[in-house]
């Protein structure tokens, strides 16, 4: 039987809150510190404890680490899904179980291996009886490691950073993780070809989650005000700055530079945002679907009254019950459009870990120079999942506060200034903030029905001159934003674009279309809405351009469709939301079904 | 702000701060000719006016009603936000972290506050924002063109409505179960109470909540409506007399006077209101008393008015967090971003 090596895909299948988590995110870590590209998906459901949870580890040599449909080895931990899970294992695969579990094994097909889980951890005397069920997934850890190769001192240093170097709970997890390992290794005989092997290709790489990087970004950003309400997949965004806080921005007298409030409600939280970015604070809330729905009305105000502030939109399937707990690229025409009236927003869309951090700060420089709220459309899959990543750099340019005028530059414009004035031909007016001293530095804030100074008007000509210069700040805000990232090779005959966390699937597909179908792909990556300019240049170069996208009606082609009448008949929609990370062969496929051979080649 | 206090000889209308009453005037009022929020702006403008305040240490807050476009006719120098309906409160919340030594001025309505936005009126009252918070209270909405508000009271008729089935909100009793540290109500034709009450909640550190009943002359002035002129002058019911004494003024506190007959309080700035109680044993500092003479008044159709409860020494919202001192809109680069070796600290505690 050959070997095949650093390149198959695990699943567990446990039961929600079993304490599963560490034991996954221990083989994740351990794989990456061995150096081989890998990723870990947890899909999980709408529950805290007893429905069925999976967790997915890709572990790929040539770095693909988009999350596979079909795996090699399936790890059945929980009565309830083993017949399914048993399904699932790949022909030539490997079944681990747990032994108490006794179900009829109806496969002959892949290699079989029971596991005595709870005999292994009654075995250990030193683990108190509470702690039993947890530790115990740490057995499936230690067989894995000794049937397919994880280095268990890789495995100590995964432990001992989820413990965050607690001596107690490493120990306890570790020797479970040993005896599983000890018991595998006089026990099992290896019927399957799938190792692990040490290689070199995380070296110089982080591993993180996006919100956790998106948090840490938006403080070397210089937020100072944070308002959240509780929300799966965005919770952890805001907990992560609470986290944080503390270490980066120290200061020697013990004060805070920052505050971080929790709201009664979404519509509190975007309120107390605005407010603060109206006050010149660096300010930021970060939600989901449901809760970006409540946060509407005061978008639009935002946009009106143009005020700076940074929503994060954590992405996933809504609303109400159902799958909350599901990724989504669902929200990208609503956020473009939010609010009523004639609404455009600036949206930035992340597609990798770094790149949340990079948005994280570079979210509040954008939305104070353009005095304007800035979405930053992150999905569940890239908030909550550990990504290899590389690792953050600290912001290549100093801060961006936009056009504010303190108590000084009142007083040299001798009180002449205007808020809504378009001085500088841009859009983009100048403001100022609370606090400011001067006598003529006020204004009274309003959503519409302001003229150049802020006056109190329903003259149609103003409110036509308002949003024309509305419109024209948005023009401007093309030259702020991010440009996409692009991906080519000579002889490219097609385009594909897509955003966010599909890079890795789209990337693996590309290849494939190139290697198995004779099809050669340039890729373009959007990062940004509105367009910028490489968008227009790649959408001219192409007769077909495939966008791909996780929602149903292709959200982001019907915005090229309306940017780029003249090419609309070129976009194809490969549009796909399951609710599941993105995987290379639904975006294989869905190219391949939509693909058009050119005329000479039929 | 380091105005220049008045000279000798400088013409009397000036107040300590050097400023006109002119200077704390804001734009006409485009409200109905009578109505009650026009007389609270004009007390707004003494009161602020009599108390020194420097206008540019005032933030301005409204939601949407009749009642929230009156900060506009007032402080034309403070800054102000017009926000949403009912979602002023947080407007409010967010802004005072900008600057931590400003006050907050807000004027809500019925609608705003116990409608559309109770639920956060609730919580600004819980987290006790540094602000005063008035309600112009009538009963009924002005700009849609007369509706019931949750304020109103059962049985009352309106053209287009008919009866109102419903029992009222009561927005001081709402302020007191959310654990509100200042609760007042008062009654736009009773100026001299009104104005004292804006110098005492302008006092107070925390929130200060003014329920101020102000009878809408266009929509809701029944005689027999408990919003209207008539119903209030006949049914109002001062808990006492109350009388605001500017700080380093304190010698007005005569030691000869009796307890039971004054209660005086001192508010965070160094300053006392001073309650004549008509019911000698009013205390507005017990919360079960002050719930029970809401629940009292309202039984007996009375307008309870004064200083309900007040609660000092309780730290403001911006206080639980420990800023630092200069205001947060001020910090700069240095502050705000951690310094460059801290990126590889941070990447080092990823994994």
């Amino acid at each position: 039987m050959d070997k095949v090596i650093n390149d198959f895909s695990i699943i567990v299948g446990t039961k929600n809150g079993s304490g599963s988590s560490t034991a996954n995110n221990t083989i994740l870590r351990a794989i990456f510190k061995m150096g081989i590209p890998v990723s870990g998906k947890n899909l999980f459901p709408s529950n805290i404890q007893g429905l069925p949870t999976w967790y997915t580890i890709r572990a790929n040599k040539d770095g693909f680490i988009a999350r596979r449909e079909e795996n090699e080895i399936v790890v059945a931990m929980n009565p309830d899904s083993f017949a399914r899970d048993l399904a699932s294992v790949a022909p030539g695969g490997a079944f681990f179980y747990a032994d108490d579990i006794k179900q009829p094994i109806t496969r002959a097909d892949i290699a079989v291996y029971p596991m005595p889980v709870k005999q292994i951890v009654r075995g250990d005397q030193s683990i108190p009886s509470d702690f039993r069920d947890l530790v115990g997934n740490m057995v499936y850890v230690g067989i894995l490691a000794q049937m397919i190769g994880i280095d268990l001192d890789k495995i100590q240093a995964a432990l001992n950073f989820h413990f965050k170097g607690k001596q107690k709970p490493i120990d306890m997890n570790l020797n479970t993780v040993r005896a599983g390992a000890e018991w595998a290794k006089a026990n099992l005989e290896k019927k399957d070809p799938f190792q692990l092997e040490p290689m070199d290709k995380t070296d110089g790489l982080i591993m993180a989650d996006g919100n956790t990087a998106a948090a840490v970004g938006s403080i070397f950003g210089g937020v100072q005000f944070a308002a959240w309400y509780p929300i799966t997949p965005a919770s952890s965004l805001a907990e992560s700055l609470n986290d944080y806080f503390p270490l980066l921005r120290k200061r020697e007298d013990g004060k805070h530079t920052y505050a971080v409030l929790q709201a009664e409600d979404e519509l509190a939280a975007i309120g107390m945002a605005i407010g603060a970015g109206w006050s010149g604070l660096r300010s930021m809330t970060s939600t989901s679907g449901p809760g970006l729905s409540l946060m509407t009305e005061f978008a639009g105000l935002a946009y009106y009254a143009e005020i700076p502030v940074v929503v994060w939109d954590v992405q996933r399937i809504g609303p109400s019950t159902g799958l909350p707990t599901r990724t989504s690229q669902a929200d990208l025409t609503f956020v473009n459009s939010m609010g009523h009236g004639d609404t455009q927003s600036v949206i930035l869309l992340p597609g990798s870990i770094d790149e949340c951090f990079e948005f994280g700060w570079r979210a509040f420089d954008i939305a104070e120079q353009l005095q304007a709220p800035i979405f930053v459309l992150s999905d569940l899959d890239m908030g909550m999942n550990q990504w290899m990543s590389k690792p953050f750099q600290y912001p290549d340019a100093p801060m961006q506060r936009g056009k504010v005028l303190w108590d000084k530059d009142i007083e040299e414009l001798k009180g002449n200034w205007g808020r809504y004035l378009d001085k500088d031909g841009d859009g983009i007016p100048y403001r100022t903030v609370p606090g400011n001293k001067h006598p003529m530095s006020s204004y009274f804030t309003r959503g519409t029905g302001h003229d150049e100074n802020a006056r109190y008007t329903e003259d149609s000509s103003v409110w036509l001159r308002n949003m024309d210069r509305l419109k024209k700040k948005y023009e401007t805000a093309r030259k702020y934003v991010p440009a996409p990232i692009s991906y080519t090779k000579p002889g490219a005959t097609i385009g594909v674009m897509g955003y966010g966390s599909t890079e890795a699937a789209i990337l693996e597909a590309v290849h494939q279309l190139e290697t198995e179908h004779g099809i050669k792909a340039d890729f373009l990556r959007v990062r940004a809405l509105p367009f910028t300019q490489e968008v227009t240049d790649f959408v001219e170069k192409y007769d077909q351009i495939l966008v791909v996208e996780q929602n149903r009606d292709g959200q982001l082609k019907q915005l090229l469709t309306i940017e780029y009448p003249d090419q609309a008949a070129n976009f194809k929609s490969v549009a796909f939301g399951d609710g599941m990370p993105a995987s290379a062969r639904w975006v294989r496929e869905g190219i391949l079904e939509k693909y058009a051979q050119p005329a000479e080649q039929r | 702000m380091t105005q220049p206090l008045p000279m000798a000889g400088a013409p009397a209308n000036l107040n300590l701060a050097g400023l006109a009453k002119n200077d704390y005037r804001g734009n006409p009022s485009t409200l109905c000719q009578g109505c009650g929020h026009n007389s609270i702006s004009n007390q707004i403008v003494s009161a602020m006016y009599e108390m020194n305040i420097v206008p540019e240490n005032v933030i301005k807050f409204s939601g949407i009603g009749c009642s929230s476009k009156s900060p506009t006719y007032f402080l034309n120098r403070s800054f102000g936000f017009n926000s949403l309906h009912g979602r002023m409160p947080s407007i409010a919340t967010g802004s005072l972290f900008g600057d931590h030594t400003l006050k907050g001025l807000a004027v809500s309505g019925d609608g705003d506050t116990a409608s559309i936005g109770m639920g956060q009126f609730k919580h600004v009252v819980r987290r006790n924002v540094n602000m005063v918070y008035i309600v112009e209270n009538n009963g009924v909405y002005g700009l849609t063109k007369g509706q019931f508000s949750a304020t109103a009271e059962r049985g009352l008729s309106l053209k287009k409505q008919g009866a109102n089935q419903y029992m009222p909100v009561d927005i001081c009793m709402e302020a007191l179960v959310s654990n509100a540290t200042f609760v007042a109500r008062s009654f736009a034709g009773n100026a001299k109470q009104v104005k004292e009450l804006i110098k005492a909640a302008m006092s107070h550190n925390g929130i200060a909540v003014l329920d101020i009943i102000s009878p809408c002359v266009t929509f809701n002035n029944h005689e027999n409506a408990y919003h209207s002129y008539a119903w209030g002058k006949d049914h109002e019911e001062p808990l006492h007399d109350i009388t605001y004494i500017a700080p380093r003024n304190e010698i007005i506190l005569e030691e000869e006077m009796k307890e039971g007959e004054i209660r005086e309080v001192s508010l965070h700035d160094g300053s006392v209101v001073i309650l004549k109680n008509l019911d000698k044993h009013y205390n507005p500092t017990d919360r079960f008393e002050a719930l029970r003479v809401l629940a009292e008044a309202q039984q007996n159709n009375w307008l309870a008015t004064g200083l309900i409860y007040i609660e000092t020494g309780k730290p403001s919202l911006t206080e639980i967090y420990n800023l630092v001192e200069t205001p947060l809109n001020r910090l700069e680069e240095p502050d705000l971003r951690p310094a460059p070796n801290m990126i590889d600290k941070v990447n080092a505690l990823m994994f």
